[in-house]
């Protein structure tokens, strides 16, 4: 490797380092997160990557969630109801007891998913932490996991995409759906939208590894009441709820 | 005359060959991953062989990934490997008459000239 891919290397880890510690310092509970994997090494099956949303925290009406996906993303705002959307907001309302709920809805992740399953190029895979990908390369565009999928979380890629500016690859005639910010999570940052959510005062996401026992969400799923959906589906979800 | 032809062809050859092979921006440029005529024979299959390791096993870090090439590669005119047939990519790839199918998805510019992120994704690097 040359010198200057060396420098670059060495600064990237300082870079990461360094920003992993000032992370931590303002009080954001990060001990479970602050570790991006060594360059050349895989994804551990050892890790499963998940997400707690808790529904008391998050605020109808806000979408601070949605604009950070797109914009770390690169997607644009929905107009009609085919175009693309990895995350959307919805308002959940009980109708024998008016009790209202905001949450956002996503690709959950699940452990069982049916859209790798009906994938007939395998695209569609689930990588060894547990995030559901498709893999561009590889994709058809026959939207049998669109299909599939019982959260309608992937949407189809209509329109050639314009703006390659964005360190997220998309293109016309594929499948796309939430990554869970897998570019972020692989250099040991948290996810956009649990960023931004943050950001705006809410904390109604919490990310992190749901295998490892000291992590803020294997506490917090152990010590509170959480759903995941569809459970009678039997796919095991990565991302649960508190509220529902 | 025969003879004095052939000498003729033999002599004019080589500079007729630079006339027509694309003349590159290479950008930062510098050295290579690998040596240049490994490169130009090769690249697509090292390229294509990083794709599969980076998205589905989650290995990242390689020399051999795509936004190394745009990183060394990008012209200062217009910091992007394509755009016009001096362009790195877009250059050779017209010459080649082969088409070029990575920046349908994948951006042409290096880090630095893609949109900047509002979150700590872009600071960090």
């Amino acid at each position: 490797m040359s010198e200057v891919n060396q420098d670059r290397r060495q600064f990237l880890a300082r870079g990461s380092a360094l920003a992993a510690g000032l992370a931590i310092a303002p009080g954001m509970l990060l001990f479970d997160f602050a570790r991006a994997r060594p360059a050349g090494e895989p994804a551990s099956s050892s890790v499963r990557w998940g997400m707690l949303i808790d529904t008391t925290q998050c605020e109808s009406g806000c979408d601070d969630c949605v604009k950070a996906c797109r914009t770390e993303n690169g997607w644009p705002e929905p107009k009609a109801s085919t175009d693309v959307q990895w995350i959307r907001k919805v308002d959940i309302k009980q109708i024998s007891t008016g009790k209202q709920v905001s949450l956002p809805m996503m690709c959950q992740h699940c452990a069982n998913p049916p859209c790798v399953d009906v994938c007939p190029t395998a695209a569609s895979f689930k990588r060894a932490d547990g995030i559901v990908l498709v893999d561009k390369h590889r994709c058809i565009g026959c939207r049998y996991c669109m299909m599939a999928c019982p959260f309608k979380a992937r949407s189809f890629v209509h329109e050639p995409v314009e703006d390659h500016d964005s360190t997220m690859p998309r293109g016309q005639g594929t499948v796309e759906s939430c990554t869970l910010c897998v570019h972020r999570v692989d250099r040991g940052i948290r996810p956009a939208c649990v960023e931004a959510c943050e950001k705006g005062g809410h904390r109604a996401i919490i990310f992190g590894d749901l295998n490892d026992r000291n992590s803020e969400i294997y506490l917090r799923i152990r010590s509170v009441t959480t759903t995941q959906l569809r459970a009678d589906l039997g796919l095991d979800t990565g991302l649960s709820f508190v509220g529902i | 005359m025969r003879t004095l032809l052939l000498l003729l062809l033999l002599a004019v050859s080589p500079a007729w060959a630079d006339s027509l092979a694309p003349k590159l921006d290479i950008g930062k440029g510098g050295q290579c991953v690998e040596d240049p005529a490994f490169m130009r024979a090769n690249h697509m299959k090292l390229i294509l062989h990083q794709r599969n390791e980076t998205v589905r096993k989650g290995i990242r870090g390689s020399k051999y990934e795509l936004s190394n090439c745009v990183e060394c590669h990008a012209s200062k005119v217009n910091h992007s490997v394509l755009g016009t047939n001096q362009n790195f990519c877009q250059g050779c790839h017209v010459y080649a008459a082969v088409k070029i199918d990575c920046f349908e998805c994948h951006s042409s510019k290096p880090r630095e000239f893609m949109k900047p992120s509002e979150f700590a994704a872009e600071e960090i690097k």
